[in-house]
């Protein structure tokens, strides 16, 4: 496990700005996530690291060797895709030997049944490993993905998304399970995902990308409670954080937009709100609020029924305060 | 399940679709048992009217199976004297069916040479035009080419006009280079043919298997050639297997080249099984004997392959 850095990097595709001047670290043994809407750059930053795609400018160390221009199995890195992971012609057993198989690593046969066995019991599939990949169901072919990163013990894990084709249950199971041997292993990690659950749950570190630019990287609370723009801030926290003109609440403000999380907005007094809509989601109830013609989500107690047209009161608690352009002001 | 079912034919309909399979089966294979029985035949027999079809049969359409049209194609006979043939009894049984006729046989035929030469060009040209293929495809396929499409056309425009079109420029250029009736010509000149239909194929096929295999297995240590090799040839089985019968179905069967280009050396048996002579014309027992050995191959490899074949020719059509 080592650490890797990137300095100034940047690519484009034809006309688009896939990655535009990022710098990071990710520390050893970390778990780094990256965030972002679909088109931010979170896949392109993963295959300039694995040296699938050429940098055009910029560098990438690992273990503070530069390779830029080491092809993808001298970077000594282990990705998982996000979907066509598994070799279709192979067995389960020889996807998972065939990193420990390559040239580069020649594993003895012997220590590769040891290692398949054991990635195979941590994954729950020791009784498929004869199977072909092929006729596996998707959430046993994603385990297998999985396990042919972690036979090896490479510099870094690169995840491209690679529970975003599970369902719900399974998605949850593989997280923990995830952050389990990551813990375990010691493991640098970079994960890229635009499911906040994981970047909250798994992360040591969040990197948030808008189009193709690192515009907050820090640890999840840092992120979550003292993000850096509007973009930032709704990124993390479901329901959404609720962005909402200064001007609507009384008093003095640092700037023109308010950012106000659900869970921060006390019911009993200040301003008159109309309750368009209660959600019971069962350990939570959503509230759908109207304030002179803005919409405003909160939360609220689960045993409290409100009356479809009630009017309740609410106030700001911790208020994050935004700039016209966005941008955070402290 | 009952009543009608949009994924199900219904029974009727597959008994209609059986029997059209069957007689399409039947109407295609009558000439090719023809020639099977016909091998087996007298040349008297097989060219009596009314025709003999009934094998071993009594009366007016059976006929005695022989294996004379064997012999025949496989040996060269002389006729020979009463004393010479009275003090040489029989070797062998091939030896009792030539002396019906007073004649003995002196040595083997040229078929057996031909039926090789047939095999070394067929397979040789079928090889190189895959090897090729699947190479120029998997370029085609994954690397940037400048003109890539115009390549891709050139390749095609080849195959725009007849190849017989250019046999006498063809022929020409043979006689200048030395490669007139010599296998290595033939090959050549069949792989020629032949490639721009297994690049397009075989392109098509690569183009099918995503990209994300070979970075698998780039990242998982290996270099691209073992990542084409590994990863990529095997799932371009399908595909490699059936441009593969094209090809071979193609040079094998070919006729025109090989009459014009070849005489002896490297002559395939096409141009080769017609002039078999026999007594007073041509000898059909021994021909439809020759056709029959020359379909083996063909039949067989492609029987060999057909589980491939039959997922090869569906494609593109069907996806998973």
């Amino acid at each position: 496990m080592a650490e890797v850095s990137l300095h100034n990097v940047s690519k484009t595709f034809g006309k688009t700005q896939a990655v535009s001047d990022i710098s990071m670290t990710i520390e050893d043994g970390a778990f780094v996530v990256l965030l972002g809407p679909t088109g931010a750059g979170k896949t392109t930053t993963l295959r300039l690291i694995s040296g699938l795609e050429k940098l055009d400018s910029g560098s990438v160390f690992i273990g503070g060797r530069d390779v830029g221009n080491d092809t993808p199995a001298q970077r000594d890195i282990a990705m998982v895709f996000q979907q066509y992971s598994l070799y279709p012609h192979l067995t389960v057993r020889d996807n998972l030997a065939f990193p420990l198989r390559s040239p580069i690593l020649r594993t003895p046969e012997d220590v590769i049944a040891q290692k398949v066995q054991k990635i195979a019991e941590i994954l729950q599939i020791p009784h498929k490993l004869d199977n072909k990949a092929t006729e596996l169901s998707g959430g046993e072919m994603q385990r297998v993905s999985i396990g042919r990163a972690l036979v090896r013990d490479p510099q870094i894990y690169l995840m491209d998304e690679p529970l975003s084709s599970l369902d719900a249950k399974l998605r949850a199971d593989l997280r923990v399970e995830l952050k389990r041997i990551q813990a375990d292993l010691g493991s640098t990690l970079l994960y890229v995902t635009h499911d906040q659950i994981e970047a909250m749950t798994m992360a040591t570190h969040i990197g948030v990308l808008e189009e193709g630019r690192l515009v907050q990287y820090g640890t999840p609370k840092e992120i979550y409670e003292d993000p850096t723009s509007v973009y930032v801030a709704s990124r993390l926290g479901l329901p959404r954080i609720n962005i909402l003109p200064a001007e609507l609440f009384p008093g003095a403000h640092k700037g023109v937009q308010i950012g106000l999380r659900p869970e921060n907005i006390r019911q009993g007094d200040g301003i008159e709100a109309q309750v368009i809509r209660s959600e019971h989601l069962g350990d939570q109830t959503r509230l759908h609020l109207k304030v002179h013609g803005h919409d405003i989500t909160t939360l609220t107690d689960p045993h409290h029924d409100y009356a479809g047209s009630a009017t309740i009161k609410i106030s700001l608690e911790n208020p994050l305060y935004f700039d016209a352009s966005g941008a955070r002001v402290v | 399940m009952s009543g009608f079912s949009i994924n199900e034919p219904s029974n009727r309909i597959k008994w209609f679709a059986g029997s059209l399979v069957i007689l399409y089966a039947v109407i295609t294979m009558i000439p090719l048992v023809w020639i099977a029985i016909t091998g087996f035949k007298s040349p008297a027999d097989a060219i009596a009217y009314p025709p003999k079809y009934v094998i071993g049969g009594e009366g007016e359409s059976g006929f005695t199976p022989t294996l004379e049209g064997y012999v025949n194609l496989f040996t060269t006979r002389t006729r020979q004297t009463e004393e010479y043939l009275a003090e040489n009894p029989p070797q062998n049984w091939a030896d009792e069916i030539v002396r019906q006729y007073d004649m003995v046989i002196v040595g083997p035929s040229k078929f057996g040479q031909r039926f090789l030469n047939s095999v070394i060009i067929g397979f040789g040209s079928t090889f190189l035009s895959v090897f090729l293929g699947t190479l120029a495809a998997y370029a085609f396929s994954r690397f940037k080419i400048p003109l890539a499409d115009d390549l891709l056309f050139f390749i095609l425009s080849t195959r725009m006009m007849p190849p017989i079109a250019v046999a006498i420029p063809i022929f020409l250029m043979y006689r200048q280079l030395g490669l007139s009736d010599t296998h290595l010509g033939m090959i050549l000149l069949y792989t020629g043919v032949n490639i721009s239909l297994a690049v397009w194929l075989l392109k098509s096929f690569i183009d099918g298997i995503p990209t994300e295999y070979e970075e698998a297995a780039l990242i998982d240590g290996y270099t691209r050639f073992q990542a084409f090799y590994k990863v990529v040839l095997p799932q371009a089985a399908t595909g490699i297997a059936s441009t593969a019968i094209f090809c071979l179905i193609f040079a094998w069967n070919e006729y025109a080249f090989a009459v014009l280009l070849t005489t002896a050396n490297a002559q395939t048996a096409p141009p080769f099984i017609p002039t078999i002579i026999g007594i007073g014309g041509l000898d059909w027992p021994a021909i439809a004997a020759g056709v029959t050995i020359f379909l083996l191959p063909v039949m067989i490899f492609t029987i060999l392959l057909r589980k491939h074949l039959l997922r090869g020719i569906t494609f593109g059509a069907v996806r998973k």
